[in-house]
C-alpha cells in the first residue's frame, strides 16, 4: 500500500504531511508528558522487529500463497497507540529512504494510511473496547485478542486502502474512475487484512501466553489510562478539520470537479453539462480581472496542460526533438562521468 | 532467506556509499534535503501530459550522480523491485484516455499513453532523487539536519536506534529462517503451527535485550537525547550551489526548455 511520489499532487501530499505531522506532534507531546525514556529502546527494537518480520513469509494453509505481519496493530497493542504510531512513522521513513518503498513526498500520506488508522483507529475503537469488555477468564481473553486483531487489521486496512484511492483520485493522476478503483482496492485489502490479522493475532497470543504484562489493556487493573478518550477525540477532530480544510481548498481549485460540472468541457468533446459560458460567468470587473491575471501567473498548475501553448501536448514536435537532445546530453554526461571515474579508480589502484 | 539477505546487503551498500567523499557528500545535509524536496515537489507538479518538458528534469539526477561519483546503474538496480508498483496505476491510462494528442509518423499518440509515460517518468525521477539523498548523506547527518528543522528529538533518536537495530534484527531473523528452512525441507515459508512462536520468541528476547541496553545507556548518562557531532556550518559555496540548483529546477518547470531546444532545429 506504499504510495509513490508520482501518485500524488503537491497539494494533496502537503495536506497529508500536515495531518500526519499534527498526529506526530500530539504523540510526541503525550510521550514527553510521561517523562519516560525507558520506552525508547523498546520502541526501536519493536519497530526493527516489525520491519524484519514483514520480510518473513507465512504460509497460508490450503493455498499456495503467503502473508505478512500487520505492523500497526501489533505495535499499538505492545507499545500503546502514540508510541506505536511513532514507531510506524520511523519504519515508513526508513522504508522510503533506504528501500525506495514509498516516496519521500508521499511519506505524509503513507504515514496516515498505514500508521494512523492502524495505531489510533485500531487501538481506540477496536483493541481497547474489545479487550476491556468484562469477563476475565483466560480463554475469553484469548478469543478477545484474536477478534480484536483480525477485526482491527481488516478495518484499518480497508480505511487505508480507501484513503489511497481518495488521495490518488483527488490528485487527478489516474484515469481510473473512482468507483472502479475502489472496487479493485477494497476486496484485495479485505483478503490481505484477514490474513494479516490472523498472523498478528497468533503472535499476540504467543506474547499473551508467555508475558501477558507486555500487552496493553489486557489486565485493565494494572494499566493506567495514559491518553484519555477526550484527548484522542480532540486529535481526531483537529486531523479531520485539517484534512477537510485542505481537501476542500483543493477541490475548489480543481477544474475536474465542480468547475467541470458547471461549464462542461466542450474542447475535449464532452457534453456541455449546464451550458454555461466560462468566459462570461460570474462577476466581471477590474478587480476580478487582476486577480485572475495574478492567479494565471502564479498557478503551479495552470488550467491547461501547458502555459503559452494551444496543443494539449505542448509544442509536440519541437518537444519531441528537444527531449531527444536532452536524452542524448544525459547519456553523454553519464559516459563522460563513467570515463573519469574509471580513470580515477585506475589512478587510485596505481598509487596504492 | 533471499529477501532478508538482499535487505542486509542493500543497507550495507548504502552505508558504504554515504561514507564516500565527493563535493555532493560534503554539501551540508540541510541543503541536500532542501534541493531534494524542491526537486520532487516540482517534478510532481508537472501536468499529466507534460512528457517532453519533464525530460529536462532528468538532467538533474544525471548531473548530480556524476558529481557524487555514483553510477546511475546502481540506483536502477534498486529500482527494479519498486518500478512495477509505480507503473501499475499508470498502466490503465492508455485504455481510458483516448484523446488524440499528436501524430508520430502515422501513429496517433493518445493522451493515455502520454500520461502513462509521464507518470512513469515522474515515479522514476522521484526515486532517483531520494536515492541520491540517502546515498550521499549518512543517517547521522540526516538526523542532525532534521533536528535543525526542529523535528522532535524522540523521533530522530528513534530513527537512529531503529536503523541500528534493523541490521541486527534482519541478521537474527535470517539465521532463524535459515534454521527453520533447514529443518522443514521443501516447505515454503513458516507453517501455521509456528506462526506465533517464530516471531514471538524473537520479540520477547529482543524486548529483554532492549531493557538491558536501556539500563546500560542510563549508566552512561543517557537522558533521552543523543548528542550529535556538530555538523560544520554551511559554506558560502554550498549555499550558492544550492540556490543555483533550486533556480535551475524552477526554471525547468516554468520554461519549456525542450520545446525551445527543439524549435532551434525544427520549423
Amino acid at each position: 500500500m506504499h504510495m509513490a511520489d508520482a501518485l500524488l499532487a503537491p497539494a494533496v501530499a502537503a495536506t497529508m504531511y500536515v495531518a500526519s505531522g499534527v498526529t506526530v506532534g500530539a504523540s510526541v507531546r503525550s510521550l514527553r508528558k510521561d517523562e519516560n525514556t525507558a520506552k525508547l529502546p523498546t520502541m526501536a527494537v519493536a519497530s526493527a522487529l516489525v520491519f524484519a518480520g514483514q520480510m518473513i513469509n507465512y504460509t497460508i494453509p490450503g493455498t499456495g500463497s503467503s502473508g505478512h505481519l500487520c505492523g500497526g496493530m501489533l505495535l499499538s497493542a505492545l507499545l500503546g497507540p502514540q508510541a506505536g504510531f511513532l514507531s510506524m512513522v520511523v519504519i515508513l521513513a526508513i522504508q522510503a529512504l533506504f528501500f525506495a518503498d514509498g516516496g519521500l513526498l508521499a511519506l505524509g500520506a503513507n504515514c496516515w494510511n498505514m500508521a494512523f488508522y492502524g495505531c489510533f483507529f485500531g487501538y481506540y475503537l477496536i483493541w481497547r473496547p474489545i479487550l476491556r469488555s468484562k469477563s476475565g477468564s483466560r480463554a475469553a481473553t484469548r478469543v478477545k485478542i484474536i477478534l480484536a486483531s483480525i477485526l482491527g487489521c481488516i478495518v484499518t486496512l480497508q480505511l487505508g486502502a480507501f484513503s489511497v484511492v481518495l488521495e490518488t483520485t483527488l490528485s487527478g493522476i489516474t484515469e481510473l474512475p473512482f468507483g472502479a478503483f475502489v472496487g479493485v482496492m477494497q476486496p484485495i485489502h479485505l483478503a490481505i487484512g484477514l490474513v494479516e490479522g490472523l498472523i498478528t493475532a497468533v503472535v499476540l497470543l504467543f506474547v499473551y501466553e508467555a508475558r501477558p504484562e507486555l500487552l496493553t489493556e489486557v489486565n485493565t487493573a494494572e494499566v493506567k489510562n495514559k491518553c484519555s478518550l477526550k484527548t484522542t477525540l480532540i486529535v481526531l477532530a483537529v486531523a479531520v478539520a485539517v484534512i477537510g480544510g485542505g481537501l476542500s481548498l483543493l477541490a475548489s481549485s480543481n477544474p475536474d470537479g465542480l468547475e467541470w460540472s458547471m461549464f462542461g468541457n466542450a474542447e475535449a468533446g464532452y457534453s456541455e453539462n449546464m451550458g454555461l459560458d466560462e468566459e462570461n460567468y460570474g462577476v466581471s470587473g477590474k478587480a476580478a480581472d487582476t486577480a485572475a491575471a495574478i492567479q494565471e501567473k502564479t498557478a503551479l498548475m495552470p488550467d491547461y496542460a501547458f502555459a503559452n501553448s494551444d496543443s494539449p501536448a505542448g509544442t509536440s514536435t519541437a518537444g519531441l526533438v528537444g527531449s531527444a537532445i536532452v536524452a542524448g546530453t544525459a547519456a553523454l554526461i553519464c559516459l563522460v562521468g563513467g570515463f573519469f571515474r574509471k580513470k580515477k579508480r585506475a589512478a587510485k589502484i596505481k598509487n596504492s | 532467506m533471499d529477501k532478508l539477505s538482499h535487505a542486509q546487503a542493500e543497507l550495507r551498500e548504502m552505508d558504504a556509499l554515504a561514507a564516500e567523499a565527493s563535493p555532493l557528500h560534503r554539501l551540508h545535509p540541510l541543503c541536500k534535503l532542501l534541493i531534494t524536496a524542491v526537486y520532487i515537489v516540482t517534478l510532481v507538479s508537472f501536468p499529466k501530459y507534460a512528457l517532453f518538458p519533464l525530460a529536462v528534469m532528468a538532467l538533474f539526477p544525471v548531473v548530480l550522480y556524476q558529481i557524487a561519483g555514483i553510477p546511475m546503474r546502481l540506483c536502477f538496480r534498486k529500482l527494479r523491485f519498486v518500478l512495477p508498483l509505480v507503473c501499475a496505476v499508470g498502466l490503465i491510462n492508455p485504455f481510458l484516455d483516448h484523446t488524440p494528442l499528436f501524430l508520430l509518423g502515422n501513429v496517433t499518440v493518445t493522451g493515455g499513453i502520454v500520461s502513462m509515460l509521464t507518470l512513469m517518468g515522474k515515479g522514476i525521477l522521484a526515486l532517483t532523487a531520494s536515492f541520491l539523498l540517502i546515498a550521499t548523506t549518512p543517517i547521522d547527518s540526516l538526523c542532525a539536519a532534521l533536528r535543525k528543522l526542529h523535528i522532535p528529538a524522540i523521533l530522530t533518536t528513534l530513527l537512529l536506534l531503529t536503523y541500528r537495530y534493523i541490521g541486527l534484527m534482519i541478521e537474527e531473523v535470517s539465521v532463524m529462517s535459515q534454521a527453520y528452512a533447514l529443518r522443514a525441507p521443501g516447505q515454503r515459508g513458516i507453517h501455521i503451527s509456528a506462526w506465533g512462536s517464530f516471531l514471538g520468541q524473537l520479540l520477547l528476547r529482543s524486548i529483554d535485550r532492549a531493557t538491558e541496553l536501556y539500563h546500560a545507556m542510563l549508566l552512561r548518562g543517557f537522558q533521552g537525547n543523543f548528542f550529535y557531532a556538530e555538523v560544520p556550518p554551511c559554506k558560502l559555496s554550498g549555499a550558492v550551489a544550492t540556490a543555483a540548483c533550486i533556480a535551475a529546477i524552477l526554471c525547468a518547470r516554468f520554461v519549456d526548455i525542450t520545446g525551445l531546444l527543439g524549435s532551434l532545429f525544427v520549423r
